[in-house]
């Protein structure tokens, strides 16, 4: 840990958990936050001027997949991370769909091993909620959570056998913490690899209907409010996905939802182009489902942007739109993305967003960080929220490029993290490189 | 520039003397068959007929000939041209037929025309008959009833128009755009 | 009339009711050219036709080999499985390493839908597509709208009903445009498990009974019941099927008498079509197959005259452009 002391000066400074946003200067010793205030001085300390910026939380991504151990050649930690660091990422959680799957202590340990090589920012593992995903038989939930894990998840391989999500989520409150949910009825999503609806029906591919989302949401709303179990919805991307939500949430359900970039940003008239980038689970939806998932952002029902980032290799997405295997990466363009499409065309509140990327998050999983609280782990994104760029395939961190918002032109861009008080990114750049 | 090489005037009496010429030298007309080249030489083909019928009483064979899967140019155009139903309701074996056009330059359209009517049967001869004749030929062809000869430069533009599809009658010769 | 522009084709919902009409006018300067004694004309002399098909068709490509070599194109034959090619080498690596071979039109059918597509977007090469997955059949398309005009004289105004496995159909999907563009009123006819709700939205009729539709029919198109479809749970028996959307002798005693049947074969017959009806006076599916030839001479001469420049990639699809908001108050 640093002993440095660290004056950031002259930003906008905005952090939801304290209700602040405003000129603010930002006072770090010790690796964590010592002082918020204004005009505040320092004379020992390195001071940053950061006039026209943004300083905020490190951001929490609840949803990523960094293929390690088993698909290297798609992602490892290290890149993984370097990609979360320049979208301003500093915690993400890492969903369990690894091979071999995370549903013992020694693959927790393998990982947190391996994200401490690395150590560029925080790396949580989830554990399988069953074992091999397989819906069979629970895992050890007590032992994985003493090997660090902050939550459990099948993700692609949802528990389909309602008898056995119940027990997953009751036995859950064992641990305290939440069941993550991918919610699709296998069944009724089938062979789809888009929406199904009037696109679908125009290009001849096999859709995925809504209900195969809403149908186990609704499932699992009914199961945490009978069992207490704390349930997370992991990629909301439906209008009733996000009203069924909100309707539990009312009757006070211990339920908490994400929702990724892609789906209140892209539609599904992208997949007009055949280009398997746009191939994710859940599909991309009607604009209407867009439109509703910002609301739904908007109003608080969807407590935290995740990105699902999901890498995989050029060979494996250039297979054609059938063969090729869902998932997009998103670490890099997410708030760059969202920033353009949302806060500057559509005047989306920006605290509600930076919200769903720090304190929000951070509670779902129980972490002290996603604050600027002082006391708190100094973890710090700055961004110029009116840097003009594009994301480009041959520059990603990411291992993968298969994101589909490249070429796109954005505006807003992550220059500076700090983790734990120690400077990662400066000014657009990796502090270490390899 | 543009100048007028024969007006309606000189169209139709051009026809008249193609159609004596034909009747020199073909003694029974039962055995013709006019085939006029899409677009123009169709409408020429017919004049000739009706030509013909006044001055025998006899009714001649007319079809039409849409040459454009024959060109030897198709592939360096920019775009395939638009077909025309070729049209020949007889058949052409044994046939004495006269390709009729409007005018006859490099020779390479009259080429098309035989390798087109060769397909299409076995004429027992063919024979040319063109409005005008402007010279500059890339084939050895030559014309057995030329309504005009009209000594031209390469670079110049001969346009004929009839009164069937261009609101107009008269030939012209003036410097390509 | 219009100038044919697309180095491609690929699907009859992007082409415009002028292009369709074009093609279908050169189609019949081609139908004349199959009734000379010598069948065969010199346009595409010199110039290569590469028929790529990656799934099993038997019909169609002969009906693309006769046709291109009416036009004295140089054939290359690729067959096989999707699935195998798909296995080492993606199929815009197959079509690369055609066109490296300076081939000019590749007509491809693959089972995934949008492969034809990518392809055209990969290669300088023509695209003609063959069939792409449930996608289209753009030139069975044309055949139909060509076969229609043939016997009615006319389109625009007439009843379509298309009858069979909608979901599934690229066939049907291809009418669909093309008799829309063209002013047909369409009626989609099958179970309710093969007939997609959404089709209603593109401007077509639906229905669930054949008696109920039947009788104002001008042309009914018959879709082929691919087998697998009852293992696949979608109907409960072929049975049933047949009760409700077969057409035999019977069920034609409902229909106008200058009803036209059509089908794009291969028909099972008993299923979709009784043998009497398959076989019948109303029946134009021989004319079908030889107007496919006429149509595909008119869509490789027309493609087979581009040479485009490099196309500009659509850099952002589906960006979604919605209104922008007032400034929201939190």
């Amino acid at each position: 840990m640093s002993a440095k002391t660290i004056l950031l000066k002259g930003g906008r400074l905005i952090d939801p958990s304290q209700g602040i946003d405003g000129q603010h200067d930002l006072l770090i010793e010790n690796g964590r936050i010592a002082k918020v205030g204004k005009n505040l001085k320092a004379d020992s300390a390195e001071t940053i001027e950061l006039k026209g910026k943004i300083v905020c939380p490190g951001f929490i991504d609840l949803h990523v997949h960094f293929r390690t151990p088993g698909q290297e050649h798609k992602e490892t930690i290290r890149t993984g991370s370097r990609a979360a660091l320049s979208g301003g990422f500093t915690t993400v959680c890492l969903m369990a769909n690894t091979d071999p799957v995370v549903d013992s202590p020694t693959i927790v340990e393998f990982i947190k091993g391996e994200a401490a090589k690395v150590g560029l920012i925080q790396v949580l593992p989830y554990g399988a909620v069953t074992l091999g995903l397989k819906g069979e038989n629970l895992t050890e939930m007590a032992a994985l959570q003493e090997a660090g894990v902050v939550g459990f998840s099948d993700d692609g391989m949802p528990v389909s056998n309602a008898g056995m999500m119940r027990r997953a989520l009751e036995y859950s409150r064992v641990t305290g913490l939440p069941v993550i949910d991918h919610c699709e009825e296998k069944e009724l999503s089938g062979h789809g690899v888009m929406h199904e609806g009037l696109t679908s029906c125009r290009l001849g591919l096999a859709g995925v209907p809504s209900e195969a989302e809403t149908v186990m949401i609704a499932r699992d709303l009914l199961l945490a409010e009978a069992t207490g179990g704390k349930l997370h919805i992991a990629h909301v991307s439906t209008v009733a996905g996000a009203e069924l939500i909100r309707a539990a949430k009312k009757r006070g359900v211990p339920v908490t939802a994400e929702v990724t970039p892609h789906h209140l940003t892209l539609s599904e008239e992208a997949l007009e182009s055949y280009d398997s980038r746009f191939k994710m689970n859940p599909p991309l939806r009607p604009k209407k489902d867009a439109q509703a998932l910002r609301e739904a952002l908007n109003d608080g029902t969807i407590d935290a942007i995740a990105t699902d980032h999901a890498p995989h290799s050029l060979s494996e997405k250039e297979t054609g739109l059938i063969q090729a295997p869902f998932g997009v990466i998103g670490l890099e363009t997410a708030l760059a993305v969202l920033l353009t499409e949302l806060v500057h065309k559509q005047g989306f509140s920006l605290a509600t967003l930076i919200a769903a990327w720090t304190h929000k998050p951070a509670k779902v999983i129980g972490s002290d960080r996603g604050t600027l609280a002082v006391g708190a782990p100094a973890d710090i994104t700055v961004f110029d929220p009116e840097q003009e760029w594009s994301p480009d395939a041959g520059q990603t961190a990411s291992k993968s490029k298969n994101s589909p918002f490249i070429g796109w032109k954005l505006k807003g861009r992550v220059t500076d993290v700090w983790v734990s008080g120690q400077a990662r990114y400066r000014d657009g750049r990796f502090l270490t490189e390899d | 520039m543009k100048s007028v090489i024969l007006d309606a005037e000189g169209v139709r009496r051009a026809f008249i003397r193609i159609a004596h010429e034909i009747l020199e030298r073909h003694r029974i007309i039962e055995n013709i068959a006019l085939v006029g080249i899409r677009s123009r030489g169709v409408f020429l083909a017919q004049r000739l007929a009706a030509n013909l019928k006044e001055l025998t009483g006899k009714a001649v064979l007319v079809g039409a000939l849409d040459i454009t899967l024959y060109r030897d140019d198709l592939s360096m155009l920019a775009a395939n041209p638009i077909i025309r139903a070729t049209e020949i309701p007889f058949d052409l074996t044994g046939k004495q037929v006269i390709i009729v056009d409007d005018v006859l330059f490099t020779g390479r359209t009259i080429r098309a025309a035989m390798d087109a009517l060769i397909d299409l049967g076995r004429p027992e001869a063919i024979e040319l008959a063109v409005l005008i004749d402007r010279g500059h030929r890339e084939l050895p062809i030559r014309a057995d009833y030329i309504g005009k000869n009209v000594p031209t430069a390469r670079q110049e533009l001969v346009q004929v128009r009839l009164t069937e599809i261009d609101h107009a009658e008269e030939v012209t010769l003036g410097e390509k755009l | 009339m219009a100038a044919w522009t697309r180095k491609d084709l690929l699907s009859l919902e992007e082409l415009s009711k002028e292009e369709l009409l074009l093609l279908l006018d050169q189609a019949k300067a081609f139908k004349e050219i199959s009734l000379r004694p010598i069948k065969k004309v010199p346009a595409l002399r010199g110039r290569t036709v590469a028929l790529c098909f990656l799934e099993p068709s038997t019909r169609t490509r002969a009906s693309f080999e006769l046709a291109a070599k009416r036009l004295s194109a140089d054939l290359l034959s690729f067959q096989g499985n999707s699935s195998s090619i798909t296995k080492g080498e993606s199929v815009v690596d197959t079509a690369r390493n055609i066109e490296a071979m300076r081939v000019d039109v590749i007509v491809l059918r693959h089972n995934t839908s949008g492969t034809p597509a990518q392809v055209a977007h990969a290669v300088k090469a023509s695209i003609i597509n063959a069939g792409d997955g449930s996608h289209e059949h753009p030139t069975q398309g044309l055949i139909d709208l060509f076969t229609i005009q043939e016997k009615k004289g006319r389109i625009e105004g007439l009843n379509v009903v298309i009858v069979g496995d909608i979901l599934h159909s690229r066939v049907a999907r291809s009418d669909l445009w093309g008799l829309m563009k063209l002013g047909a009123k369409v009626t989609l006819c099958g179970p309710p498990t093969l007939v997609p709700s959404a089709m209603e939205q593109l401007g077509a009729k639906i229905s669930y009974r054949l008696d109920d539709v039947l009788p104002k029919a001008d042309v009914v198109i018959a879709l082929r019941l691919q087998l697998e479809r009852q293992q696949e749970k979608y109907i409960p028996s072929f049975r049933e099927y047949t009760r409700l959307y077969g057409i035999d002798s019977d069920r034609l005693k409902k229909a106008k008498p200058d009803l036209t049947i059509m089908h794009p074969g291969p028909v099972n017959r008993g299923l979709e079509l009784s043998s009497e009806v398959a076989d019948g006076p109303q029946s134009v599916i021989l004319d079908q197959v030889t107007n496919g030839i006429a149509v595909r001479m008119a869509a490789l001469y027309l493609v087979a005259g581009i040479h485009p420049a490099d196309e500009e990639p659509v850099s952002e699809p589906g960006r979604i452009d919605l209104p922008v908001r007032e400034k929201q108050v939190r």
